[in-house]
């Protein structure tokens, strides 16, 4: 993988920011998008625009084929064996909240269990804190490694016969952590739960087996893997979304409708109310080929070298903390860190100056900062177009805002 | 080592106040007490106000946050001693003002705050400096 050759097809990395190179680490919080991905979404509506499952005009079914066509793409893309499986939803979020309220309210009880970690980004928290409070259910966290992974012993110390749902991310968004996702689900169904995976920052860096994880409700965005906001994936298994009730109701979802009574459409459009996300699921259509063209498995070993190389270079740092794994292989391309008393604000400010994006704050994982012992971080994540010298630069940077803030303070 | 325009931002006596925080603390019965945060940063502060007979006779804050956060915490507390409420309230107006760029009245003397007005060219941290001041906006409302 050449990731200064893949560089050139992000039209919105070349470019200068406060009078530098744009160096783009924020990868975890969005990704950019690739000419392939803008023109699928740009010829779409020149060409094909037109509401889809209804028109019997040519339009209609053209933009049917390719929004289903990016449907079946997405089922590829996680191995799912049907695409009565793949719902297109708005993003990780929404997809979580579904299977929180219709999934969860179905199945969990007052003495039920729900659990979750430390890790979790919001999304995979507030909508089990709020199926808990609805149903008198309880919530427990899995504890965490002193690196920041997890240990299978505390999955089943604290998975129990009451727990209903297990949900966990497959990666860190904050420690890059990769999590054993198909032993934990192992250890969910031993126990008779089911397993939930918030696959947000796995599904753009390495690859995702539904059938072989064995999880049994999935979710991710397309924004984070080159494709463009406001589009997103639920995957779930086709016999528990079978009996599962939409949450949200009107037109595109219905089958019969009366005066008192209606019926759902089939399995996945039951649960895609209103006019769908179109020429975002296209767009992740196009943002999948892109992937798939370049091979995830090379960008995960891309990301790899990044980020060992990253915990070589700040680690020469003085006073920088890296939280997390120690090895690069053990993480994705996400390294979170602290540069001695100097406020992570403070260091995106100078590293803005400097032409180089990063994340600052408490990265939607306000428990995990607690577990931390901090209150916000500092945080560079890497994709497919960072290259060693970004690394570099960064390196470069953050020594000179050391310098700056003790020549100042 | 310079910055270019960061300078601007990070002036002398804002790393004064950041580095040795005037009014630290907080005050036991204060007749005010505030708490608030930024949701998507993380920053927070306690603030806490004492009035006699709609003055302001004492502020103190307690919190986490950035150079710039801390350091306006610790700017405002320091303003509003001995003023008025409604001085004190028009004070947070004016500094609203002068984070949004705009014009604000030559007659008052804002003394160490005058330093912050550099702020307004850095938007992201806009909301960092806005903090302390919405807090005693909305302590000192409570209070009229």
């Amino acid at each position: 993988m050449n990731a200064k050759e893949l560089k050139k097809y992000f039209p919105i990395l070349d470019q200068e920011v406060n009078g530098h190179p744009l160096v783009y680490l924020d990868s975890a919080a969005t990704s950019q998008k690739p000419v392939q991905v803008i023109e699928a979404i740009n010829s779409y509506y020149r060409t094909s625009n037109a509401n889809v499952h209804r028109g019997v005009h040519t339009l209609g079914n053209r933009a049917t084929d390719l929004y289903e066509g990016a449907r079946d793409k997405v089922r590829r893309f996680i191995n799912s064996g049907s695409t009565k499986e793949i719902i297109f939803l708005r993003g990780t979020t929404t997809a979580l909240n579904l299977v929180a309220e219709s999934y969860g309210r179905a199945n969990v009880g007052e003495g039920d269990e729900i659990v979750i970690t430390y890790m979790e980004h919001h999304s995979n928290i507030i909508p089990w804190q709020q199926l808990a409070k609805y149903t008198g259910a309880t919530l427990k966290y899995i504890p965490m490694q002193e690196d920041g992974t997890i240990s299978l012993e505390d999955v089943r110390a604290t998975v129990t016969s009451n727990t209903k749902i297990v949900s966990v991310m497959m990666v860190s968004n904050v420690l890059g952590t990769i999590n054993p996702i198909a032993d934990i689900a192992k250890i969910a169904h031993e126990n008779g739960a089911v397993m939930v995976v918030d696959a947000a920052q796995a599904a753009p860096h390495i690859q995702i087996d539904v059938q072989k994880l064995d999880c049994d409700f999935l979710a991710f965005s397309g924004h984070k893997m080159c494709g463009p906001t406001g589009i997103g994936v639920l995957y779930g298994k086709e016999q528990l979304l079978n009996n599962m009730e939409p949450i949200e109701f009107g037109g595109e979802m219905i089958d019969f409708v009366g005066l008192y009574e209606s019926t759902w459409k089939e399995l996945p459009w039951k649960f895609e109310g209103g006019t769908p996300i179109i020429a975002g699921a296209i767009g992740l259509g196009a943002a999948i080929d892109f992937l798939n063209e370049i091979g995830i498995d090379a960008i995960e070993q891309h990301e790899h070298i990044l980020a060992s190389y990253a915990l070589d270079k700040l680690s020469e740092i003085p006073d920088l903390t890296i939280f997390g794994p120690k090895s690069g292989q053990d993480r994705a391309g996400v390294v979170t860190f602290n540069l001695g008393d100097v406020h992570p604000h403070d260091v995106a400010t100078v590293l803005d100056a400097e032409g180089i994006a990063v994340r600052a704050g408490h990265h939607c994982a306000q428990p995990l900062m607690k577990w931390c012992e901090v209150s916000s971080t500092a945080r560079a994540s890497f994709y497919l177009y960072n290259t060693e010298e970004d690394i570099d630069r960064l390196a470069a940077s953050l020594l000179k805002t050391k310098e700056y803030f003790s020549d100042v303070f | 080592m310079s910055f270019n325009n960061l300078d601007q931002l990070y002036r002398q006596v804002i790393m004064d106040h950041y580095k040795n925080p005037r009014n630290k603390g907080s005050i036991e019965d204060g007749s005010v007490t505030v708490d608030m945060n930024n949701p998507t940063c993380g920053d927070r502060i306690h603030l806490t106000i004492n009035v006699e007979d709609g003055l302001v006779t004492d502020a103190k804050f307690d919190g986490e946050g950035c150079s710039i956060s801390m350091s306006s915490a610790s700017m405002m507390t320091q303003a509003i001693k001995g003023k008025k409420i409604d001085e004190a309230v028009r004070l947070a107006n004016v500094f609203s003002d002068m984070m949004l760029g705009k014009d604000y009245p030559e007659d008052l003397d804002l003394g160490d705050i005058e330093a912050l007005q550099g702020v307004a060219k850095f938007p992201a941290r806009i909301k960092c400096a806005t903090l302390s001041w919405k807090a005693m906006e909305k302590g000192l409302q409570q209070e009229k």
